[in-house]
């Protein structure tokens, strides 16, 4: 297998584009990707997509966005593992790259939720869950890490205030963000005050409704040092799964496909949780911050908490954990949002990210969730020197 | 009406939802004087189905119970009938839903009974043909209703939801009550009617007692003590449609029976009308409370006109069962109040556009 | 939006918490499973769970997803029945501020929405606490 390389990044700005497009919003962040990387002769595309069938009536999306890209004639199409899309397009651009078939990969993903109403964006994200046993009952996507947020306050003996401290943290990370959806401070009472969506959580405890695209350029890591003198390896990647019906899982403090995921992960990429300098994590809601700080093994079980009150995670913490402002505050644009995350440590590593920049990171973490904890993607990226 | 073999119930099982609106409330909303229908008509507030129960849901629990007091797997069921007049579907059988749902199907006969408030004694009377003839064992007869009125309507003060099923089989050593005897005495009495498309019935007001109610339930009882050889005072309990509270008392004083024997078996004033299921409610009470020997007469009235009066013997054994399910007053007693708003979004009064 | 064929062949398990046992470990799941993700045996039969338990955890939805709108707020939870299967269900007839894990409760066959005005309706066990 051939080592991968990220060598081209772009993003557009998260929020309400009204004005765009699936095919308007990935051409911005595919030029500039494309761009960064040097121009180089794309030979398939990837797309990470959730909800383009459910809420643009778009399917065959890989060929449309090739399309409209210039790039007509090439492999595309769309992988879909709900708000994890992003992770498996990585996972496959890698799995394309490394096996030799193609040499330039432009990963992208895309999502367009502003297109519908709230119930329907509700309805259409339900469908991460399972349709007949899960939706069917009316169970709203929110309303399933509603009941983990409730199981893990009660195993951990966390307080409500303590869950609000997360949305606040991401918020002020987000403020030196300049693709983020939200630049807008907050503090606990706030959170507390926001209305309920699926009893305790509120509002602001969950990511916004968002539009957004970002794209990577993935190629070999030989050809890539030729093109570049900041490089980024995908150093470790692994995917995993769990049972799809929430109430068959012994424990929902923790979702056993990041700890499996990640396991892998490390193992691939020859480190350990502690040499990890940046991540970003899935916090779709407030409560899988927590979650997703232990299941990487960055804290203790229960302890995440106390570790984010003493500031372990804040920029320039060992690791950073979103200093993007992650889903809560960077936005969620689900089937892109493992490619931002990606595209935000890259950055990192390349010492490229600008106003969000932290201290000379060398190994990052991009954790990419579907469903709840349902599908997980890790991917471990190097700085090479 | 007497058939050739005996028939008895086998087990006895209601529903009633837990939500109630008192008459004052009604009253308030459409600025009626409340004392009408709280001294005439003897009613003091109703059971309405919760925002996701319907005719379907409350036959399925009122069968579920009535197969708990029988003991028997509703796979034994071989005929399922539904009493009612208001149907989740136009078109597409009630009794398949609770077939399917109590493990009946798919060797059943089912099917809905429509016969205004009368529909409830009609299932009981088919299945008892059905039992008698031998041509299913067991069979389930139920009447159930989640009782519309037009909003602002008198009926509105007494439209209520509730249910009752009656598992029917051989009368023999397992039966709790035995069927003496029945009639039926139908006339085309057009006093209250719903026409196709129609979210709501009409009526014909004043008309509906004398020449409706009255007549045929009085009727039908004397028809039925004649062909019995039985009198008034044969029977212990007297249970009669209950449109109201008013009406099935000034039915017994006709028929010359004292009130004690009518007020087991009334419910109007606690739950309102529960149409089909009205009269097969009354009886459910009566068993819950009835003791081996005592005879029981039930008289439905169902508008249109008709109805059918039906003798019991209860027999040895049904105390043992009285504790197997829920009874009348458990449900009864179980209850929470709503105010009209919460009523109209229950009973679907709002328009509400998808 | 409602596939009649889906709800149709879901019945057993929507009416009567049909799911299934495994014949090689004894576990019992919810859903039916055709192998069990334990003991890897493929020799599972179909059964009815029991339809009492206790409630482990709740949420009372107040932004529903489309379909569901009339019935909203509603609660969910997941009910861990008799045998210790979990079911994730909804639970109705309760006054919320009294509801707390370890509520006992029952399963009550109700209505769970319709396919707009005219389509089909559909029916499921929900569950209330046991009184």
């Amino acid at each position: 297998m051939r080592k991968v390389a990220i060598v081209g990044i772009g993003l557009t700005k998260v929020g309400r584009h009204f004005d765009k497009g699936l095919r308007e919003l990935f051409y911005e962040a595919a030029v500039r990707a494309i761009e960064d990387a040097g121009c180089p002769e794309i030979e398939a595309i990837i797309v990470g997509n959730m909800c383009s069938s459910s809420l643009c009536d778009q399917d065959s999306l890989g060929a449309l966005l090739a399309d409209y890209c210039g790039l007509c004639g090439r492999a595309a199409f769309k992988v879909e593992a709900a708000c994890g899309s992003g992770g498996v397009a990585l996972l496959t651009g890698y799995m394309a790259v490394a096996s030799g078939l193609y040499d330039y990969v432009l990963v992208g993903g895309v999502e367009k939720l502003t297109e519908a109403t709230t119930r329907e964006v509700t309805y259409a994200l339900a469908k991460a869950a399972d349709a007949d046993y899960e939706l069917f009952y009316g169970t709203s996507f929110t309303a399933l890490n509603a009941l983990i947020m409730r199981y893990y306050m009660r195993k951990y003996n966390v307080t409500r205030e303590d869950m609000a401290l997360w949305p606040v943290k991401m918020h002020e990370n987000a403020m030196k963000c300049p693709h983020a959806q939200f630049h807008k401070r907050i503090t606990v009472d706030d959170v507390l005050k926001s209305p309920l969506i699926a009893d305790p959580i509120r509002v602001l405890d969950c990511a916004p409704i968002s539009d957004g695209a970002a794209a990577v350029v993935l190629c070999p890591l030989e050809e890539a040092r030729r093109v570049s003198d900041a490089v980024v390896e995908v150093a470790g990647i692994a995917c995993s799964t769990d049972y799809m019906y929430l109430a068959q899982r012994p424990d929902i403090a923790s979702f056993t496909a990041t700890v499996k995921a990640a396991e892998r992960a490390y193992r691939m990429a020859k480190v350990e949780p502690r040499d990890v300098d940046v991540a970003e994590v899935h916090d779709a809601f407030s409560v899988l911050g927590f979650i997703d700080i232990e299941d990487l093994g960055f804290s203790r079980r229960g302890e995440a908490v106390k570790l984010l009150k003493e500031g372990v995670f804040d920029p320039g913490g060992k690791p950073s954990v979103n200093p993007s402002g992650g889903l809560k505050a960077r936005g969620h644009p689900v089937g892109a949002t493992g490619v931002y995350q990606v595209a935000e440590v890259a950055l990192q590593l390349m010492e490229k990210a600008g106003s969000m920049q932290v201290p000379s990171p060398e190994i990052g973490l991009v954790q990419s969730i579907g469903g709840v904890g349902t599908t997980v993607t890790v991917a471990i990226l190097r700085r090479v020197k | 009406m007497r058939t050739r073999v005996g028939v008895g119930i086998h087990g006895w099982g209601v529903y009633i939802p837990r939500y109630r609106i008192k008459v004052e409330e009604i009253a308030r909303i459409w600025g009626y004087d409340v004392n009408y229908y709280v001294k005439s008509l003897m009613l003091k507030e109703k059971a309405v189905a919760g925002i996701d129960e319907d005719v379907a849901t409350i036959a399925v629990e009122a069968a579920k119970n009535a197969l708990k007091r029988a003991s028997i797997e509703g796979s034994k069921v071989g005929a399922v009938y539904v009493g009612t007049e208001s149907k989740p579907y136009a078109v597409k059988p009630t009794a398949t839903i609770v077939a399917e749902a109590i493990g009946a199907t798919p060797h059943v006969l089912a099917a809905d009974i429509e016969f205004a408030c009368k529909a409830g004694t009609e299932a009981f009377q088919i299945c008892t043909g059905l039992v008698a003839s031998g041509m299913v064992e067991y069979a389930l007869a139920i009447g159930a209703d989640t009782a519309q009125a037009n909003p602002g309507d008198h009926l509105e003060f007494s439209a209520a939801s509730g249910g009752a099923a009656y598992v029917l089989g051989p009368d023999d050593s397992r039966a709790v009550a035995s069927i003496e005897g029945s009639v039926s005495y139908v006339t085309d009495t057009p006093d209250f009617w719903r026409r196709e498309l129609s979210p709501y019935p009409k009526h014909a007001e004043a008309f509906t007692g004398d020449p409706a109610y009255f007549r045929h339930v009085v009727n039908a009882a004397r028809e039925l003590m004649s062909q019995l050889g039985l009198r008034a005072s044969d029977f212990n309990y007297v249970v009669f449609h209950q449109p109201n509270g008013a009406f099935p008392l000034r039915a017994a004083a006709m028929l010359g029976i004292p009130k004690e024997k009518v007020l087991p078996g009334l419910l109007a004033p606690e739950i309102g009308n529960t149409y089909a299921a009205s009269s097969l409610l009354g009886l459910a009470a009566v068993l819950d409370v009835a003791k081996p020997g005592e005879r029981i007469l039930v008289v439905s009235y169902g508008s249109g006109a008709g109805s059918d009066a039906i003798s019991l013997i209860v027999k040895d054994g049904i105390e043992e069962r009285k504790n197997l399910a829920p009874t009348v007053r458990d449900y009864v007693n179980d209850k929470t109040y709503i105010d009209y708003g919460l009523y109209a979004r229950f009973r679907r009064i709002i328009r509400y556009v998808r | 939006m409602a596939s009649v064929p889906r709800y149709w062949r879901n019945i057993p398990s929507y009416y009567r918490l049909v799911g299934s046992k495994c014949r090689g470990c004894g576990r019992t799941w919810f859903p039916p499973r055709r192998c069990c993700p334990i003991c890897y045996s493929r020799d599972l039969e179909l059964i009815e769970l029991p339809t009492e338990g206790v409630l482990e955890e709740f949420t009372i939805i107040r932004t529903p997803p489309s379909g569901f709108d009339y019935y909203t707020p509603y609660v969910v939870g997941i009910v861990k029945l008799r045998d210790g299967t979990r079911v994730l269900t909804q639970v109705v007839d309760c006054d919320v501020t009294e509801l707390k894990p370890g509520t006992e409760v029952v399963a009550t066959f109700r209505r769970v929405r319709e396919d707009g005005d005219f389509g089909i309706v559909m029916y499921a066990l929900k569950f209330r606490p046991k009184r």
